[in-house]
């Protein structure tokens, strides 16, 4: 209900440009024209549009369900949550896992190869779903104890936990040879291929082609599905309940909501479908990526949907649309553009990142203005 | 007393978990300690410094400053300047400190504008920040300098003449600071205080002050000081072997120890002997005659031939401690001055000092400000013990190391002092010592120890982290029963 009085009329964009910049955020505002100016010079350098705007879509895809998990979060009142990668490394149990059964021959009677690929993919993210969901209802519950400090607390219980699972990879008892490193026999790789098992799984089927740019529907139906499905959550009575008890908690606690209660279950939403996200991810990027792999992506999502339009208290279904296309639109096509404009700089999309990560971050956070 | 012990187990529970981590890893480690102390006195001299940078936005309630990588980035791009413009040793260091201090004003200066806009989120906005900063860091030397600023010089350069290398050596300002002779230090610092005392004398005789020898603006003091230096100027000039002692720039630790067991015996007395003159208290200061005997038995254990055969090996830098104890002695002085004290009274309550006059937001950006300058020189002292400078690495990990090792030495987000600092270096240190001989003699590989102490490092922030909010939310919920009772 807020959000619909929240946006502006039309007719503001034409009257105020001030109250504009203000609406739609300075940093937003940046960023689109960044976006905007990126392709224009992409064209001009001659280079294959269409093309990049296939792995546009791709990595929208692949991020896209990992910068959802930031919605039931920052509604539930936690605010972004860094954190989520607690629910990836539950989600890097499960392909792990998946990936040793695949192996043994456990799934060998799915003589299919798409559907192979699909089930192995599913097993993943259900044992990834078993692990993250009682993790994030221990998390939901620590956070509940340091209410009003959960970001510093969710960044660095997340570093936590991706640093203990450092020491979890180095002894993890596997058997298939694809997981472990050749050089030590023991301890998994750093990075796994997943050509073998899940790595394609929703991106191969029905991909096609219109010219140079590759469309995979597979990925995309998969995104906007779980995309749908949070927007009938939060639109349902108990999706209503959690975002008054993140919007007004005294206000929800004297209309009978249990807010601790809807905390719990907006963190362990957000870390469940971390777990779900990173098996899309490595499905779509073909290798599962451990150890420190994880450390920074809480930023990189929570970066994602701030730059969609969320602030730290309010998130919608299409923030997550908006954040993550520009957001990866803006990296996809700066690596190629800097490569052809600056060819003796080798880090610029790397620079490029860095600041629009942690500078978006940073106005959220100066927005924020001391709660007590 | 069962209460007493309670309490202090309960206020120590870091230090003695560390404590018993540490000890427990030395023991599983089989390092010798001529290995490990050697170690430890080096990565003390080198790290304490940037701890205690952490000590004033603490007091000043910005609670643990994750911005001092700004400083070191500071330090950072003066260090590759003053190579770039051919600085060289000794004096090479102390113009990095010279160019790094206005630069670290000026950066302490705008972080310290933006944690006033995110009052009470200054841990989480230090983290991000300085990851902001380091985009902005790798633009300047990946594509500014060399890209934009030709640079002719091409040892610091890649070969396509953009871009800074990854590893800067030193040159000669490897270890400068940590070389510099006992004999340099006795004579500079006798000519400095024999300058000092002659304008204290000049300064009196020109504004027509009474000329005292004792009391607070006495002579005594500076006068005591001198005439020491003075002894051992002429020592050095006259008896061979004191200079050919004062002549190495390192301390054995031996010797080390054994002064250390002097100095403090010596204030301990003095101070015991004043008190019985001016008859302060009534009967002995039990106080003073407990420290006497710890030093004595700390020295009885330092006879001990593990020990004591460690320590013969140990090789302090004279320069770099004589900073560190200065560094020290001026936190404790600042703590109790005017502006100390304002800062003190913003981290127990703003709403407090504010009605008190005191002016906040400008009184934390200055403790951003010396944060930050502290935090850059500290990396200057860290920079020039390694003797290079890993462009795009040195500054990242400082953040987490320095302020884990705060925490492990008890301090919290809203209390630490140079004795906490101190301790967790030591403690901290000692755990990435042993660590990963540790875990090579239990489970076959250094690996994993070096992933242990990692994880140690950002858990022992999480749950300082949590213990914070923790209070902080009990406080609240606390004040509301007072109010609702009231």
């Amino acid at each position: 209900m807020s959000q619909m009085t929240a946006k502006n009329e039309p007719s503001t964009f034409v009257k105020n440009v001030k109250r504009l910049v203000n609406d739609f955020g300075l940093p937003r505002l940046i960023i689109l024209t960044l976006f905007i100016l990126l392709f224009v010079m992409a064209g001009i350098y001659d280079m294959n549009l269409p093309s990049f705007f296939g792995d546009v879509l791709r990595r929208w895809g692949m991020w896209g369900i990992l910068v959802l998990a930031m919605v039931p979060g920052i509604q539930s009142g936690i605010g972004p949550n860094f954190g989520v990668t607690v629910g990836i490394v539950g989600g890097l149990v499960g392909a792990v896992l998946s990936i040793n059964m695949n192996h043994a021959g456990v799934f060998d009677f799915v003589t299919n190869p798409a559907l192979h690929t699909i089930v192995l993919a599913l097993v993943a993210i259900a044992i990834g779903l078993a692990l993250a969901i009682p993790m994030g209802i221990l998390y939901g519950m620590l956070l509940n104890r340091v209410k009003g400090s959960e970001m510093a607390v969710s960044v660095y219980v997340g570093f936590s936990v991706v640093n203990l699972f450092n020491i979890l990879w180095a002894t993890f008892p596997v058997t298939a040879s694809i997981l472990i490193l050749p050089a030590t026999g023991r301890g998994l790789r750093q990075m796994v291929n997943l050509r073998d098992d899940f790595g394609g799984a929703f991106d191969e089927p029905l991909r096609f082609a219109i010219g140079d740019m590759t469309i995979r529907p597979g990925l995309l139906i998969v995104f906007f599905l779980a995309c749908f499905l949070m927007y009938l959550f939060t639109r349902s009575r108990l999706g209503m309940m959690m975002s008054a008890a993140g919007s007004n908690p005294s206000y929800a606690r004297a209309s009978g909501i249990n807010v601790e209660k809807m905390r719990v279950l907006g963190t362990t939403i957000s870390t469940a479908l971390g777990a779900v996200g990173i098996i899309i991810y490595a499905q779509s990027f073909g290798f599962l990526q451990l150890y420190l792999a994880p450390l920074m992506m809480g930023f990189t999502v929570v970066a994602s949907v701030l730059l969609g339009g969320a602030t730290v208290r309010r998130a919608r279904v299409f923030d997550v649309l908006l954040g993550a296309f520009l957001f990866n639109g803006i990296l996809t096509i700066a690596l190629p553009l800097a490569n052809t404009m600056l060819p003796d700089v080798p880090g610029v999309p790397e620079m490029l990142r860095l600041i629009i990560t942690y500078g978006i971050v940073l106005y959220a956070l100066s927005k924020v203005k001391g709660g007590r | 007393m069962n209460n007493k012990v309670r309490d202090f187990l309960f206020e120590n529970k870091v230090v003695l978990l560390f404590l018993s981590i540490t000890l427990f890893a030395f023991w599983a480690s089989g390092l010798s300690t001529v290995v490990f102390f050697s170690e430890l006195f080096t990565r003390f001299g080198r790290n304490t410094f940037m701890v205690l940078a952490l000590l004033i936005p603490v007091i000043a309630g910005l609670g643990l400053n994750f911005g001092i990588v700004v400083g070191a980035m500071a330090a950072q791009i003066s260090m590759f300047l003053v190579i770039l413009w051919g600085g060289d040793g000794v004096s090479g260091i102390f113009s990095v400190a010279l160019l790094a201090t206005p630069i670290a004003i000026v950066l302490g200066y705008l972080v310290g504008r933006l944690f006033n806009s995110m009052k009470g989120s200054e841990m989480i906005g230090g983290m991000v920040t300085s990851l902001f900063a380091d985009g902005f860091y790798q633009f300047l030397f990946l594509f500014v300098f060399g890209g934009i600023i030709p640079i002719a010089y091409a040892r610091l350069m890649t070969s396509t003449g953009v871009g800074v290398l990854n590893a800067i050596d030193l040159g000669d300002m490897r270890q400068a600071l940590d070389n510099i002779s006992m004999f340099h230090i006795l004579n500079v610092s006798f000519f400095v205080m024999l300058a000092f005392v002659a304008l204290l004398l000049i300064y009196r005789l020109v504004k027509k002050q009474p000329i005292k020898m004792f009391g607070p603006t006495g002579l005594i003091k500076p006068l005591v000081i001198l005439g020491f230096l003075l002894i051992g100027y002429i020592l050095t000039w006259t008896v061979t072997p004191f200079l050919l002692f004062t002549y190495e720039n390192r301390l054995n630790g031996v010797y080390a120890s054994r002064l250390v067991a002097i100095i403090i015996s010596a204030v301990q007395i003095y101070h015991i002997i004043r008190d019985i003159r001016d008859e302060k208290r009534p009967g002995l200061p039990i106080k003073r005659f407990v420290i006497l005997g710890l030093v004595a038995v700390g020295f009885l254990v330092t006879l001990l031939p593990e020990i004591s055969n460690g320590l013969a090996h140990v090789r302090i830098p004279v320069f770099t401690y004589m900073i560190i104890g200065g560094l020290c002695l001026f936190i404790k002085w600042f703590i109790n001055t005017r502006l100390g004290q304002n800062m003190r009274t913003i981290g127990q309550d703003r709403n407090v000092a504010t009605a008190a006059g005191i002016n906040v937001d400008r009184t934390r950006i200055i403790a951003m400000i010396m944060s930050t300058v502290l935090a850059a020189y500290g990396q200057i002292i860290i920079i020039q013990s390694f003797g290079v400078m890993t462009t795009y690495g040195a500054h990242m990990n400082v953040g987490l190391y320095a302020i884990a090792a705060l925490l492990v030495g008890g301090a919290t987000v809203t209390r630490a002092s140079v004795k906490h600092a101190i301790i967790g270096v030591l403690l901290f240190h000692s755990l990435f010592i042993l660590a990963p001989a540790a875990s090579t003699n239990l489970m076959g590989a250094a690996l994993f120890g070096e992933y242990f102490r990692v994880f140690a490092a950002n858990a022992v922030i999480a749950l300082a982290l949590i213990m914070h909010a923790w209070k902080r939310v009990k406080k609240r919920k606390n004040e509301k029963a007072k109010a609702t009772a009231a």
